[in-house]
């Protein structure tokens, strides 16, 4: 059975291949006359502004952790829709059930105005 | 597509009805929600009364429960991942009284913090049906969900406060904490499933029992010292939910740092609810591995956490100036005195476990709303000198504060002594040497706490009065405060009806106990 | 040595590289990067496990939506440089090692000792295998989930999210 996966296994063996191989080429090949322009970060002209390491608003923390739930979903209904036949209505039910749940925390977030972008 | 294998019988309607009060605790939980959105801004209190009517009719829903199969008890659910006994019924009904009564002083409370939102209400309600999912988990997968359900309810809740420093200190390190220990005990886990090859705990029993036959192990190898790693990895983070020594760190702290609501219902539901866990896992599942030969089993490893809980836990509190504090070391020590109801193995000491358990519950939520009737806008009233003649001040609430602190104490006509009686006497009565002096070491703390529970009596009787401002009593606080001192009071003289109660609980453990046991002497 | 211990041996080594890697990073962010490698070898763990739904689902869930919490949190801490100070109790490093040592060395001693049982059967945890068992035989620990995840959205939004007034 795991022969199977021997395509995948040599796909990735060759894709780290070829990404290593690149990032070496690169590195050896390529000619190396650093300035101090050349190495200050690149911002459309002019000086950059500030440290590229800002501090990111919670807001994104919100919306990351929103987006955890319903990709944990996901992962949930998917072996469900493969055996969706053989269960019936009693896994439609079940996973019914199951959803509801998470519609109501949904409702819930959105309601509190979670999604809005204040 | 066909499937290449049998499609396992579906769950009943049976099945379902079996779990109707963790359906309809969600349920609620759910429409507490909802409730709370649906309400204005300065009316959010009525979701709190709105869970109570909710924790009401489950609490019916139990009761009939148990009149519907009180006769074919032990009923399995669900592929055996649940399992409706004495110990499920009456543990849930545990989680279900200290939900109502921290929701009862919750109101008052946030409204002094100004905090007072629907989602404090539903938050327990979730805490509280993770704790039912847990009374009823038969098997290591469902237990495990219900716990975490329980643990991550509890973090947000200790961190409820969110502009309190304080506060959030607590949460942090409570959470750091709680997940390393979860992470221990679903590595236990593991190990176990590994070993056995199952996740149901009445199956792990068979399979570890199989393993000896006559004093003989059965087939290559020695399974046992896996399953000591296991029973290690899975105790330590058990006994971490319980604040047993040495996994207490974290207690004081938290207790100290949340709002006082939550500690008041973080100091009795869930660790009722990681009791319940502990007597699951050690008695119905790892039963055979209580005494080994030439090996250490769970019976002397508990003995030595629950002699170092009663002492570090009693000792700590002594020097304690914060209330809050001190009645998180005395929580440690309760713990520990339970601890030895369990470690007994008799029908007795089961008994005692979960009679000192619903006391317990009574006497800490009780004097948890005398702390927060002295915590008013501007004063924290944390401190024991706050007590200061509260006598003077209000004589009602300083008698049932006696109470409460007598109860904890043990003294003989409250319902305290009636737990410690059946708690230490299963010891003394077990006759082994080494639990006999496990009781001496057991009555020598309970004389070390009379110390700082009577700094509290003299505060509140002998000290002068330092602050004028009334104290913070709603009505419903003050009618669960007189029913709790009245029920401890009265099941200190008259303690047959809990007696029965318990015994629902006790005799469940040990028939399941004596089965197992069974299987492992033959 | 077969083919599966070669492979064993060549995705264990990735975990426990990635993971020593975690640790031993000064910059939270690599710190983070290095626990995808971990994540990735573990996937690919699982599949030679033939436990190929877990691989996947290490991947999508783990390697992808929980590391880029990961990622979040550290940008939202915004630690630099100079606040990666050693810890004052710089002893207690030295402690975890004779410790972590024990313990390696007890779990060693023990899984020398026994004699664990082969699994049997060829049934392997194909995507069907998993559906059907999580809605029949693991349904109230299926559905106990969906409150716990419910519970956690309700948390994360009280404790993230900012006041109006």
């Amino acid at each position: 059975m795991l022969a199977e996966y021997l395509p995948t296994l040599l796909f990735l063996i060759v894709a780290t291949g070829i990404g290593i191989a690149l990032i070496l080429i690169g590195n050896f090949l390529g000619p190396k006359r650093p300035s101090p322009e050349k190495l200050s970060p690149y911002e459309c002209g002019f000086n950059a502004f500030e440290d590229a390491r800002m501090q990111f608003d919670v807001r994104y923390y919100l919306i990351a952790i929103l987006f955890i739930v319903f990709d944990l979903e996901i992962a949930f209904v998917y072996p469900w829709a493969l055996v969706f036949r053989e269960l019936g209505v009693f896994g439609l039910i079940e996973m019914g059930v199951f959803l509801a749940l998470l519609f109501i925390g949904f409702i819930y977030v959105w309601k509190k105005g979670a999604l809005e972008w204040e | 597509m066909n499937l290449l294998f049998e499609l396992p019988p579906l769950p009943t309607l049976r099945d379902t009805m079996l779990i109707v009060p963790e359906l309809m605790l969600t349920l609620f939980a759910c429409a507490a929600l909802v409730v709370d959105i649906a309400l204005p801004r300065g009316k959010k209190s009525l979701t709190a009364w709105f869970c109570l009517v909710g924790i009401g009719f489950v609490a019916l829903a139990l009761v009939q429960q148990y009149t519907l199969n009180a006769d074919k008890l032990p009923v399995d659910a669900f592929y055996q991942m649940a399992r409706i006994d004495g110990l499920s019924l009456v543990f849930r009904g545990i989680f279900l009284l200290a939900a109502a009564l921290s929701i009862v002083l919750s109101v008052k409370y946030l409204d002094v913090e100004n905090e007072q939102r629907g989602e404090y209400y539903a938050l327990i309600l979730f805490a509280t049906t993770g704790m039912m999912f847990m009374a009823i988990g038969s098997d290591l997968i469902s237990i495990y969900i219900g716990l975490e359900l329980m643990a991550l309810t509890v973090y947000v809740l200790v961190g409820y406060l969110k502009r309190n420093e304080r506060s959030n200190e607590a949460a942090m390190k409570y959470f750091f904490m709680g997940i390393f220990s979860s992470a221990v005990l679903l590595y236990g886990m593991s190990i176990l499933y590994g070993v056995t090859g199952r996740t149901n705990l009445g199956q792990i029993s068979e399979a570890i029992a199989g393993y000896t036959q006559n004093g003989q192990l059965q087939g290559e190898g020695d399974p046992r010292m896996m399953l000591i790693l296991a029973l290690v990895l899975i105790g330590a983070g058990l006994l971490f939910k319980i604040a047993a020594v040495p996994f207490h760190m974290w207690a004081p702290d938290a207790y100290e740092g949340a709002p006082t609501s939550v500690t008041a219902f973080m100091s009795v539901g869930p660790k009722a609810a990681a009791y319940v866990l502990l007597a699951r896992v050690l008695l119905f599942g790892l039963g055979p591995l209580r005494d080994m030969e030439g090996l250490p089993g769970w019976s002397i490893m508990l003995g030595v956490v629950a002699a170092l809980t009663m002492t570090v836990g009693n000792i700590g509190a002594v020097t304690q100036e914060n209330i809050k504090r001190m009645l998180a070391y005395s929580s440690i020590a309760q713990a520990g005195y339970i601890m030895l109801g369990v470690l007994a193995g008799t029908q007795m000491g089961y008994r005692g476990v979960v009679f000192h358990l619903v006391i317990y519950t009574l006497m800490n939520t009780g004097a948890f709303t005398v702390i927060i009737s002295l915590h008013r806008k501007g004063i924290i009233g944390e401190k024991v000198d706050d007590l200061n003649g509260l006598f003077a001040k209000a004589p009602g609430v300083a008698v049932m504060m006696l109470v409460f602190m007598l109860s904890l104490a043990g003294i003989p006509t409250t319902a305290g002594f009636i737990g410690k009686y059946f708690l230490f006497g299963s010891l003394i009565q077990s006759g082994k040497p080494w639990m006999v002096y496990l009781a001496v070491i057991a009555v020598v703390n309970t004389a070390i706490s009379f110390y700082y529970y009577a700094r509290f009596i003299r505060a509140m009787f002998l000290n002068p009065l330092k602050e004028e401002a009334p104290l913070t009593l709603s009505q419903p606080m003050r009618v669960t405060m007189a029913v709790s001192a009245v029920l401890v009071m009265l099941f200190g003289i008259y303690p047959q009806p809990l007696i029965k109660v318990a015994d629902l609980a006790a005799k469940s453990i040990s028939t399941v106990y004596a089965q197992a046991s069974g299987i492992a002497s033959n | 040595m077969t083919f599966e211990q070669i492979l064993f041996i060549l995705f264990a080594g990735i975990v426990v590289g990635g993971a020593a890697s975690v640790l031993l990073q000064r910059n939270p962010l690599y710190s983070a990067f290095s626990l995808i490698t971990t994540f990735v070898g573990l996937a690919c763990l699982y599949v030679t496990l033939k436990a190929q739904f877990l691989g996947v689902v290490q991947i999508v869930v783990y390697a992808g939506a929980i590391m880029m919490l990961f990622v979040f949190v550290i940008m939202l801490l915004n630690i630099r440089d100079e606040d990666t100070a050693v810890d004052p109790n710089r002893f207690l490093v030295y402690l975890t090692i004779p410790l972590g040592a024990i313990l390696l060395g007890a779990l060693l001693y023990v899984v020398t000792k026994v004699n664990l049982a082969q699994p049997t059967g060829d049934e392997g945890g194909t995507v069907e295998r998993i559906g059907t068992n999580l809605l029949t035989k693991y349904l109230l620990p299926f559905e106990a989930t969906s409150v716990l995840i419910l519970m956690a959205v309700v948390g994360a939004l009280h404790l993230a999210k900012r006041e109006k007034e």
